[in-house]
């Protein structure tokens, strides 16, 4: 009996980090450029379609397709905060909200017209294999979404702390003034920040179709599960995004395996109720 | 009555007046469709002006208002249905739960400065806790549905509101245009500045004497105790209730989308909103239909088309232009 | 009994010493100013007053009644009004409506209040703008709706931010002809922290200097003007 919930929980915590991941594309954007990307979701739900679409057409693995797809991604994000967003940065939050919400309908429904409503999955030949250690069994496929997760997060902490860019776009964050004053193009890093943001997205969706199937109009959920990660995790703390990704996989996995997969839901958003109230400012995050 | 109608120009009272007058002939004037087109915008432009309270007047934004309509409607349903209780009684209860779950949000986010985005979240959050919670109640039907026994169409019985669609019209007619009477009262009392100043400037408003937090808590208060008629009122005029789509997220942006495009914060707006928002919605379904054009998401792909186009060139809505072009704003 | 008593009072933000053991007093009626090079801490020893920030030791008197601790709405209702250095206006609201807001703090009748913002308009000279947006006014014209609004709360103290701030002589002089009227008609106690010498002359009758968080001299204007410790922070840092 304990063995599954253990094996509940590891597997939860794998999936977890690929939650992760997307999270941190929306702590990026919302860290950086302060606006509230409401398609997040959805952006993701199109990367996985991109990835089913070429697993068809080249028989590309996610993992591989990966790779093509988060630069996509990029290029949409960069494309997407110059030509429409970055009008709206200094507009208030309901309007950047109502903005993102009639990108987010236009997304989801070119979904459903491209791909109809049916749930789609891509099968990789390692799909039912697994590692056996003692009496846990953990999903190969599990592991691999989860290691690339883990690489791809190291990655993008190594660009915000080590490289030139990297440090000018915390720049922009901590003083959008300051940032401008000493000549820093504010634009251009928004830009890439959202495209940033959005290559997380696509390569989190990629690992995730490695673990569930996909369908248009599952984006608002996975847009709330980010927002709701940010906010355990402590708005502005990448560190926090991935360790509430991890946290809200277990709870998902637990919950699924104890009551029904049905209320997984249920404790995720009683997790964010918890937090906001006795520790408001996340997990890791500052108190403001 | 006068208080409410002061200070505004000759040409906007009459503008109003045939505005209503016109609203109370419409059943007279339009077919059974088009009624039930109407009842469904006089329906969000209710719906609209309860939350335009939150968000227009007190800057609160709340993204799940679907709660409140659902766990009005759920109420007043599940107390007819089990108990045989008078719609309007039920209406009361419906109040007295909404304005609980509200006042429990609005104490939990306001007491630690919870706002915005994350305010906007926590709103999402209990709507969407609330909508699996009643998916999983048996006694109220869980996820296959809570049902009134259907309506005899023939003949009308206000205080059990069972009846035909004229009748619904005009309890949602009367609604609406009381909403548009208590929201302008509202804005030109105390409390209605009181919001404003926490909108714009919540410290400004603190360092004038105003306890912000009490002031939000009322706003969101009253809104969800205005928003619960909204539920009750779907209950009674659709007879079906299903979780999945009375909590959901998407009806949520649908009540607020009318204000949005209508006019944040003013009085008409919601009401322009919900005009125009409907009849475009429905005018897709139409002309597609008659294109020969029947995918699922064409029209809200066309819909979210139009609402981009108004959040990039009508910012500030509407009715603001509206008013402008038509003379029909207020006089100092 | 003095209007306002500030008594040993502290302030740190993270390691920060913004405010050390900080006293002086303001008898009811009088005109003071705050004075002291950027930085020196004015601006919190206000919000430590307003009740934006707790401070960390020492005591705040008003009108007998402890108030540290108390809330900024709850400081204002009891008759403290505060401009803000970084104006805060109500950009959506007219003129004339940001000044009511305040004026309902004394009376919670709506005209009674639109009667009582539109005196203070035509005292601060802004009648004119009165159906203006806020969001349409000049900088100046911005600080003076500040004034208006605290104001209008009806306070018997007034702190004062930096309102002088950008404006040309003549409208210093104007304004200091302003709150001296006031303080002579009404005896509203005024605190103001300002850079404009000119108005502190004119108005001040006792000046307080801070530098680096801590008290460094006080007295009436001529003496304090003449404090070499006064001379050297100013010259030292702004070298005027």
């Amino acid at each position: 009996m304990s063995d599954l919930y253990l094996n509940a929980a590891i597997g939860g915590a794998l999936t977890g980090l690929v939650y992760g991941l997307m999270a941190l594309g929306l702590s990026v954007i919302f860290g950086v450029v302060r606006v509230v990307n409401f398609a997040h979701g959805e952006m993701m739900t199109a990367a996985m379609y991109a990835a089913i679409l070429l697993a068809q057409a080249f028989k590309l693995d996610p993992l591989v397709s990966m790779v093509p797809i988060a630069a996509g991604m990029f290029v949409f994000g960069y494309l997407l905060q110059r030509g429409l967003v970055n009008a709206f940065v200094t507009r208030p939050e309901h309007t950047q909200f109502m903005l993102m919400v009639a990108v987010a309908i236009v997304i989801t429904n070119s979904q459903l017209i491209a791909f109809g409503p049916n749930a789609r999955n891509v099968q990789v030949d390692y799909a039912l294999d697994s590692y056996q250690i003692g009496s846990l069994i953990i999903d190969k496929v599990r592991i691999f979404a989860a290691v690339a997760a883990l690489a791809i997060s190291a990655a993008l902490f190594a660009f915000f702390r080590f490289t030139l860019t990297g440090r000018a776009i915390r720049a922009c964050a901590d003083n959008f003034l300051g940032a401008r004053v000493v000549g820093l193009n504010v634009r251009h890093l928004y830009g890439l920040t959202f495209g940033i943001g959005a290559a997380c997205l696509g390569a989190a969706g990629c690992l995730l179709l490695l673990l569930v199937d996909v369908t248009p109009l599952q984006g608002p959920s996975y847009t709330l599960l980010a927002f709701i990660i940010v906010i355990v995790g402590g708005m502005g703390s990448l560190m926090g995004a991935l360790l509430s990704g991890l946290l809200v996989g277990i709870s998902e996995a637990l919950a699924g395996a104890a009551f029904d997969p049905s209320a997984k839901s249920m404790f995720t958003f009683g997790l964010l109720i918890l937090v906001l109230l006795f520790r408001p400012q996340g997990l890791l995050g500052r108190r403001a | 009555m006068k208080m409410l109608l002061d200070g505004l120009p000759r040409r906007a009272l009459v503008a109003l007046g045939v505005f209503f007058a016109l609203l109370l002939v419409a059943p007279w004037l339009v077919n059974a469709y088009v009624l039930s087109l109407l009842v469904v915008v006089l329906y969000f432009a209710y719906a609209g002006q309860a939350w335009n309270i939150m968000m227009g007047f007190a800057g609160q934004l709340s993204l799940g208002h679907s709660l409140y309509v659902g766990l009005g409607a759920y109420t007043a349903a599940a107390l007819f249905v089990k108990f045989g209780l008078n719609p309007w009684v039920g209406f009361l209860a419906a109040m007295v739960v909404t304005t609980a779950m509200g006042a429990f949000i609005g104490f939990l986010a306001f007491r630690f400065g919870i706002g915005g985005v994350y305010f906007a979240i926590l709103t999402i959050a209990f709507s969407e806790f609330v909508r699996i919670g009643f998916d999983h109640w048996p006694a109220l039907g869980g996820s296959g549905g809570l049902f009134l026994p259907v309506a005899n169409l023939s003949s009308n019985d206000l205080p059990n509101l069972r009846g035909a669609p004229v009748m619904f019209y005009y309890v949602m007619l009367v609604m609406t245009a009381l909403a548009l009477g208590f929201c302008r009262w509202l804005l030109g009392s105390r409390l209605g500045y009181y919001w404003q100043a926490i909108r714009e400037n919540e410290d400004a408003a603190a360092a004038l004497g105003i306890p912000v937090f009490r002031y939000k808590m009322i706003a969101v208060m009253l809104s969800s105790a205005m928003t619960a008629f909204a539920g009750v009122f779907y209950a009674f005029y659709y007879n079906n209730l299903f979780p999945e789509q009375i909590f959901s997220m998407g009806r949520s942006i649908e009540i607020i989308l009318g204000p949005i495009i209508g006019g944040l914060g003013t009085l008409f707006g919601p009401i322009v909103g919900a005009f125009v928002l409907t009849p475009l919605a429905d005018g897709l379904s139409e002309l597609l239909q008659w294109a020969g054009i029947d995918v699922p998401g064409v029209k809200q792909v066309f819909y979210g088309l139009c609402l981009l186009g108004v959040v990039v060139f009508l910012p500030n809505g509407i009715w603001p232009v509206l008013a402008r072009r038509l003379k029909l704003g207020r006089e100092h | 009994m003095a209007l306002l008593e500030v008594q040993g009072i502290g302030k740190h933000f993270r390691g920060l010493r913004a405010l050390h053991d900080v006293s002086f007093e303001i008898p009811e009626g009088a005109i003071h100013a705050m004075i002291g090079p950027n930085g020196a801490g004015k601006t919190t020893c206000f919000n430590v007053i307003a009740g934006v920030y707790k401070p960390d030791g020492g005591s705040l008197r008003f009108n007998g009644q402890t108030i540290s601790g108390l809330r900024p709405d709850q400081i204002c209702r009891a008759g403290i009004g505060r401009t803000f250095q970084v104006v805060k206006p109500f950009p959506g609201l007219s003129v004339l409506d940001n000044v009511v807001v305040g004026a309902l703090n004394a009376t919670h009748h709506v005209p009674a209040a639109r009667k009582e913002a539109m005196r203070v308009l035509e005292m601060l000279h802004l009648a004119d703008k009165a159906h203006h947006s806020a969001a349409s006014l000049t900088l100046p014209e911005r600080k003076r709706v500040e004034v208006a609004r605290a104001m209008a709360t009806g306070p018997r103290l007034l702190l004062l931010d930096e309102v002088m701030a950008g404006l040309r002589p003549t409208e210093v002089d104007e304004m200091v002809a302003v709150f001296r009227r006031v303080n002579q008609e009404t005896g509203l106690t005024i605190l103001l922290i300002e850079h404009v010498m000119r108005a502190v002359m004119a108005l001040a009758q006792q000046i307080v200097v801070l530098h680096y968080g801590e008290k460094i001299s006080a007295g009436a204007p001529q003496q304090v003007v003449s404090d070499p410790k006064v001379l050297e922070c100013y010259l030292g840092e702004e070298a005027l």
